[in-house]
């Protein structure tokens, strides 16, 4: 097989030096699984935190102060809460389809972040074709949505799965066509050559014109597939209660929001690998210090972050006849004629090359 | 290590292919049928395909199992049971597969397979300059084979969706 565990030399080494190793193996790759789970964790209670104080911000209110230092243990206290709850379901459900459903949407995002390269050596599944294998799993997700609104055997759960379903969809066809527009520049799939190309200048620079309307249509086809709004039909409160996961309660509901929240990054994160030059510095001002590559990837993409909760709490919400009109009518045909002009850009050498 | 994950994925895809056929509920086969697929994929990833992998995750698992959620959720309630069939349908279907078991194992036994110690890992760039290569072992001619299909079958949707306003408005016109 060949997954290339390059998180820590040193770990790495010591684990085959004290066992044999095909046991070495195992543990380490359950230890990078465990730290993936982790940072999953970790991540989607922060972003949950940043939410509600970007939306109090927004709104003129302060949102939550009291626990721990500005309300950074809320959320912590919020999934301590979640983990105790009950977990109440309908009569009527298909069990098996009810309780398998929250797993779809949980895996499919956590096999997505295993392939985001956080720094060089921080990535655990660099493969040859990581844009592909990303929107390949990417597409599961809806399964798990589709499931839990139908098997609560609910209406409203059952609309709000539909809807899902014909918005992801629609989406991902953007999301896919706008990643290819980029993939003309790089001629690599992988995600680590494509960092590596863009030593010499972001491809969004590299790219000028058509990578920056690429950008754009990928940064709302990327918030359409999160079911963020404006494009959250799927949970439209005044209609649907809270849409597919209604009947859902304590754990199972926390592993669909938390799932929500990951996209969120997820969708932060590509753009930030593809569009911004990942974990490298502007202008290579932290070259010599590799590992500081992790803030950089950070920071660019909690700032992304906050550009989709920007939208959230700034346009109102779409109806769903608008929903497909915007991306079959408009961001389609927009991004097919991106793709020749790219192509067309790249066979004449006019990309900027620093 | 690899033989393991063999036998486990082996073990997923036949368990689910046998629960999907055999499942009254027909979300529910569904599902077991998109277990199966996973499991092809993770086949794939094991012998190094890993194109092929991705292809198998979105084109069946996130495409044309949606699409089959999407009619069984239009179609199927949540209480309905399929009907068990009749005792002849069941024997007919039993020798019908055990007749195509037979030449697939046959088939498979009689090819001597040669065993390549060094898995190379196929990049998509080789496999698109095959695909469009019109040289011995190029694919140029099924490729646009079947991008005429692909053609023809999305006409052929769009008619079907919007045949009544086509009629009426070519009646105007004329």
């Amino acid at each position: 097989m060949n997954i290339s565990l390059n998180i820590t030399k040193s770990i790495h080494e010591w684990l085959f030096s004290i066992m044999p190793e095909g046991v070495a193996n195992i543990v380490e790759m359950a230890l990078i699984g465990l730290l993936y789970l982790a940072i999953f964790a970790i991540l989607g209670l922060f972003l949950v935190l940043l939410e509600r104080r970007v939306a109090a911000w927004f709104q003129l209110r302060i949102g939550p102060n009291r626990v721990g230092f500005q309300g950074v243990l809320q959320t912590m206290a919020d999934a301590l809460k979640l983990l105790s709850k009950e977990l109440t379901g309908t009569v009527k459900a298909d069990k098996f389809l009810y309780n398998l459903a929250p797993y779809f949407v949980i895996i499919s995002s956590l096999m997505a972040l295993a392939v985001i390269p956080f720094t060089k050596e921080f990535q655990a599944f660099d493969i040859n074709i990581g844009i592909f294998f990303l929107i390949g799993v990417s597409s599961i997700g809806v399964i798990g949505i589709l499931l839990g609104g139908w098997a609560s055997n609910n209406k409203f759960a059952l609309i709000g799965a539909m809807r899902s379903g014909v918005q992801t969809i629609s989406y991902e066809m953007s999301i896919g066509l706008s990643l290819l527009t980029m993939i003309l520049i790089t001629g690599s799939l992988q995600l680590s050559e494509i960092v590596e190309v863009q030593k010499s200048g972001w491809l969004i620079v590299q790219g000028h014109i058509p990578a920056i309307i690429a950008f754009m249509i990928y940064m709302i086809a990327g918030t359409a597939e999160t079911n963020r709004a404006p494009f959250d039909l799927v949970e439209a409160e005044s209609e649907l209660g809270a849409g597919f996961h209604t009947e859902y309660s304590g754990m199972k509901f926390a592993y669909f929001f938390l799932a929500e929240f990951i996209n969120m990054f997820l969708i932060a994160a590509i753009a930030t690998t593809i569009f911004f030059g990942g974990w490298l510095s502007p202008f290579g001002i932290t070259e010599s210090i590799p590992w500081l590559g992790v803030f950089w990837f950070l920071g660019k993409a909690l700032i992304l972050i906050f550009l989709m909760m920007w939208f959230r709490w700034t346009f109102p919400r779409l109806r769903i006849d608008q929903l497909l009109t915007l991306e079959w009518k408009y961001l389609l045909p927009i991004n097919l004629v991106n793709i020749v002009i790219m192509a067309l850009i790249v066979w004449l050498n006019l990309t900027i090359k620093i | 290590m690899e033989r393991y994950i063999f036998y486990i994925l082996a073990l997923i895809m036949i368990v689910s292919a046998i629960a999907s056929v055999s499942s009254r509920k027909m979300l529910r086969s569904v599902i077991y049928l998109l277990f199966a697929l996973v499991g092809v994929a993770g086949i794939f990833f094991l012998i190094d395909y890993n194109f092929l992998a991705a292809v198998e995750l979105t084109v069946y698992a996130g495409g044309i199992i949606v699409l089959m959620i999407f009619s069984v959720l239009l179609v199927h309630h949540i209480e309905m049971k399929l009907e068990v069939a009749k005792i002849s349908k069941r024997i007919l279907t039993a020798i019908a597969c055990a007749i195509g078991a037979g030449l697939f194992i046959t088939t498979i036994y009689s090819y001597d397979f040669k065993v390549e110690s060094i898995a190379t890992t196929t990049t998509t760039a080789e496999i698109g300059t095959g695909l469009l290569s019109y040289e011995a072992g190029g694919f140029i001619l099924p490729f646009e084979v079947i991008s005429v299909l692909l053609l023809a079958a999305m006409i052929g949707a769009i008619i079907i969706a919007k045949g009544r306003k086509l009629e009426t408005n070519n009646d105007d016109i004329t």
